[in-house]
């Protein structure tokens, strides 16, 4: 856990980053100096610090990706010394403190790693593939309009809230970044446990794990192997529970196909 | 200069050749097209006046949408289930980070599910109220009414709204309000409306509705005889200038926050698209109106990059409070009850600790004046939980606001649970933007803005969980109404993105882009934004005054000069080049800035987030000045002159005018 306000100094960093400037650059690690960074400061925050200075000193800063942080929008994420989000549980990179490391500590930084996150530069990678798999089936189809109203279909509070456990996901991709078969299980099993869970999701239930299973194979994801590794870095805490859900859910669509 | 992508728009197409797209470029006249007929009549009979644009005609038209929040999102679905043919453009990688997915409190509707007196009537006073009477009403009751088909609506995509135990949708309070009318998803309603919208919208592009562009940036709105007929974007990851043509643009790009440097926006959050559709003769509506949220985490360095808001919600049980002693730095738990001033709920005991944004915000910054804040920077105010702890227990608190807490205690390294939260407030949201009449759409014809980048519904003040609200009123249940009635209003002449207008709109892009890396001076781009940040908290942030409103002009001109003369902006063009990207934004604030300073100058009264010291009641409220600045503002941009004002009056027919009062 965190030390408390103020019982820590400045600290001096060794970085070492993944450089690369594109798709086609083979890219290599670089070594930067993080000097004088205070523990209050985010991950993210050190690094504007470094990009500053390599700007002050007339290089090109580090690509990274982010956006709101606060851990919310799935942006940012960087491999931190060997793991998706760095050493914090439940916290993505952008809410992860410096207070985390200590004086003189090396940190490895480097992008997301896996066959359908191609990088575009530096730590930034290309995470398409999520939103396809999304598009092939990671909704309710009712259009604008369609609607009953909100009360019309009761829904127990546990299973509203198992639904938004799952629902909760913010897409980072980390959970990819970790499995050491690049597998999309844990992203993919969080939308279809979110819409199965619910009434609502129903009526789309087995034609929606299939195609969202297909696409997951077509995106070259790799396969499941039960590793755990995606629940330990998920900065939202998403359960393998909701893998399990997930084959179940193909099982009985595929069961249900074959009539 | 890279090469141009372009993509043609369909030919020509249209109904009955009424022809008000032909010819040269209309006035521009500010005619809001408020229907007529008593305010609760006046959005049904309208939907029944506008014209149609029959289904098999639909798929003829182009419709541009850029940016996929919350309003994008909606707008692009639902416009797409519809049959138009539609391009979504985003500057993200995907369209689920819009920042629309960070608000945490709720959404409000006019459900009346807590049968505690809530109606469509009572949210819409509310509203204009706590806008302190400075938004239109029309367009604030058609709010009111759409809202109850938004949570309906939401609710069938799957959103997992929080639910009591009969199984029914719960409710909770919210600032500004005495009914519990706000529904929320934990704390992450901003996230769980977005991805309702953002799975609609790709439902549609996986239909082949929606063309989906991402890590696109808009730079630039084209116009082709007085209508906005495309828009000039960049492609982020190769650097390409790209030419779009369509038969509206839609505009939902956000609000301006970030011009203060710090703010609780995301740290792409910009002005750049309203603001060159400003420069394109679209008219800017009452830019400073800024809301400054309460409930923010304090800054603690220099270094800090942003700011973290803690859900307004948190007022429904915490209660705010200072030392009474000026200079007491004990720390709060041994400050016993009696020396403690909780001044939220002794100013307003009615209201109490959810009075509204703008009135906490600036109560908060009067005790940190006097010297009676907290933690070492003394700019800060305590948030308690200890007697609801007390009184619902720890299981309940930590049920209702436990993500919260547990994001808090991240950042600060400090338990909620053990000490007061501290807080103050911060720049969060901007209820001015693109003027726009009652269909949405702006001074330009065919170019239409939604949600935060509009300036329509919020008046001065915007209303907690009114902003989701907003946003997909306007996406999924306004523009689908108001752009068929456009659409079909004429012949739409066909345009080609070879022609002149979109080459030279993006030969002036490109040389802006190449312009900005050929300084090569000595400061960074982030120190700019910094400074421009400091001038515009320091002079046009909580309070503003006439002196300081006056000696800041110059001093943002300077700095825009400073940023012409000595940026550095690394690397290059053609590829993806974030520094680039940001110092576009940060040369647009640097403009932006003068005309928020400008507006606040002009207006001389207090009212909602707009503080002038020189205009207020002997308590320290707003005063406001019905007589002469019942109006909305709309600057229009004159080149390198001062900027034209023209005025909308506002006609208040169902509310009373008085001073807003939360006592």
């Amino acid at each position: 856990m965190s030390a408390s306000n103020g019982t820590k100094k400045n600290m001096n960093l060794k970085l070492l980053v993944w450089r690369q400037s594109g798709g086609k650059d083979k890219g290599k690690m670089t070594t930067y100096q993080a000097n004088d960074i205070s523990p209050d400061m985010s991950f993210l925050e050190m690094l504007d610090v470094v990009n500053e200075n390599i700007i002050r000193d007339g290089g090109e800063p580090i690509a990274f990706e982010h956006d709101c942080r606060e851990g919310i929008c799935g942006s940012c994420g960087v491999m931190i010394n060997g793991v998706a989000h760095g050493p914090d549980e439940g916290t993505a990179a952008c809410q992860l403190h410096m207070r985390s490391f200590n004086d003189g500590d090396e940190i490895v930084i480097e992008p997301w790693r896996a066959r359908a996150f191609p990088v575009i530069r530096d730590l930034v990678v290309d995470r398409s593939a999520l939103d396809r798999i999304i598009a092939a089936g990671g909704y309710i189809s009712v259009n604008t309009g369609n609607a009953p109203d909100g009360n019309a279909i009761p829904i127990p509070k546990e299973m509203s809230n198992d639904a938004m456990d799952s629902a909760a996901c913010i897409g980072c991709g980390a959970c990819i970044a970790q499995c050491k078969n690049a597998s999309a299980a844990l992203f993919t099993s969080a939308k279809i446990a979110h819409l199965a869970l619910l009434p609502q999701g129903d009526p789309e239930r087995g034609e929606r794990v299939i195609r969202m299973v297909a696409q997951m194979d077509a995106e070259k994801f790799g396969s499941c192997s039960n590793e755990g590794e995606c629940e330990a870095v998920c900065p939202k805490e998403i359960q393998m529970t909701n893998i399990s859900l997930m084959n179940r859910e193909y099982e009985r669509a595929i069961l249900a196909n074959k009539k | 200069m890279s090469e141009t992508i372009t993509r043609e728009a369909p030919a020509e197409i249209g109904t009955n050749g009424n022809g008000h797209h032909n010819g040269s470029a209309p006035p521009r006249v500010l005619d809001s097209k408020i229907p007529s007929g008593p305010v609760a009549d006046k959005w049904e009979k309208h939907k029944f006046d506008m014209k149609l644009v029959n289904p098999a005609n639909k798929r003829k038209f182009t419709i541009i949408v850029v940016g996929t929040g919350l309003a994008g999102a909606s707008a692009a679905a639902t416009l797409a289930e519809l049959g138009y043919n539609v391009q979504a453009f985003t500057y993200h990688d995907s369209p689920r980070r819009a920042h629309s997915i960070a608000a945490q409190g709720g959404i409000n509707a006019a459900k009346n599910y807590q049968n505690d007196g809530d109606s469509i009537y009572r949210l819409f006073y509310d509203t204009v109220k706590g806008g302190d009477f400075r938004a239109r009403e029309a367009n604030v009751y058609r709010l009111a009414q759409t809202s109850v088909n938004i949570i309906d609506q939401c609710v069938a995509q799957g959103v997992p709204f929080a639910r009591e135990y009969g199984g029914y949708l719960d409710n909770r309070s919210f600032g500004g309000a005495q009914v519990s009318r706000t529904f929320y998803a934990r704390g992450q309603t901003g996230q769980q409306l977005l991805l309702g919208a953002y799975q609609a919208l790709m439902r549609q592009v996986q239909r082949g509705a929606v063309n989906l562009f991402t890590r696109r940036e808009m730079l630039d709105t084209v116009i082709v005889d007085g209508v906005a007929r495309g828009i000039t974007v960049r492609n982020l990851v190769t650097g390409e200038i790209e030419s779009h043509a369509a038969d509206a643009v839609l505009l939902c790009t956000g609000g301006y926050s970030n011009v203060y440097y710090l703010s609780t926006n995301a740290k792409a959050c910009n002005v750049t698209a309203p603001w060159r559709a400003y420069k394109k003769g679209a008219f800017f509506a009452n830019p400073c109106y800024t809301q400054i949220h309460p409930t923010c985490i304090p800054v603690s360095g220099d270094y800090q990059s942003k700011l973290t808001l803690m859900s307004e919600s948190l007022r429904n049980d915490g209660r705010v409070w200072v030392p009474k002693a000026v200079g007491d730095k004990r720390s709060p738990e041994t400050i016993p009850e009696d020396e403690r001033d909780y001044f939220l709920e002794r100013r307003y005991p009615s209201y109490g600790n959810l009075a509204p944004r703008d009135i906490s915000s600036r109560a908060a910054k009067q005790v940190c004046d006097e010297g009676r804040g907290a933690g070492e920077t003394g700019l800060s105010v305590y948030l308690d939980f200890a007697d609801s702890i007390k009184r619902l227990g720890l299981e309940t608190v930590q049920a209702r606001y436990g993500n919260l807490f547990h994001m808090y205690h991240h950042i600060t390294a400090e338990d909620p649970y053990k000490q007061p939260m501290r807080i103050y407030p911060a720049v969060h949201y901007t209820m001015g933007g693109l003027w726009v009449d009652y269909n949405l759409m702006t001074t330009v014809p065919g170019l239409f803005a939604l949600g935060e980048c509009n300036f329509s519904d919020h008046g001065a003040n915007r209303l907690g969980a009114s902003a989701l609200m907003q946003g997909l009123a306007d996406g999924y249940f306004v523009i689908p109404y108001t752009i068929g009635n456009y659409l079909a209003g004429g012949a739409m002449p066909k345009v080609s993105t070879s022609q002149d207008e979109f080459k030279l709109s993006a030969h002036e892009t490109q040389a802006h882009i190449n312009k900005m890396l050929s300084v090569k001076g000595k400061r960074t781009v982030a120190e700019i934004h910094r400074d421009l940040g400091h001038l515009m908290w320091d002079y046009v942030g909580m309070a503003r005054n006439r002196e300081g409103l006056t000696s800041v002009l110059p001093k943002i001109q300077g700095l825009r000069e400073e940023f012409w003369n000595d940026v550095r902006v690394p690397g290059e063009a053609n590829n993806l080049n974030q520094n680039l990207e940001l110092a576009g934004r940060v040369a647009d604030f640097l403009e932006f800035g003068e005309l928020l300073a400008v507006d606040a100058l002009h207006r001389e009264e207090s009212c909602g987030g707009h503080f002038r010291e020189e205009y207020q009641t002997e308590e320290g409220e707003a005063q406001r000045d019905d007589e002469n600045f019942s109006y909305v503002a709309a600057w229009e941009y004159n080149g390198e002159q001062a900027p034209n004002l023209h005025k909308e009056p506002l006609e208040f027919e169902e509310v009373h005018l008085a001073q807003r009062s939360y006592k």
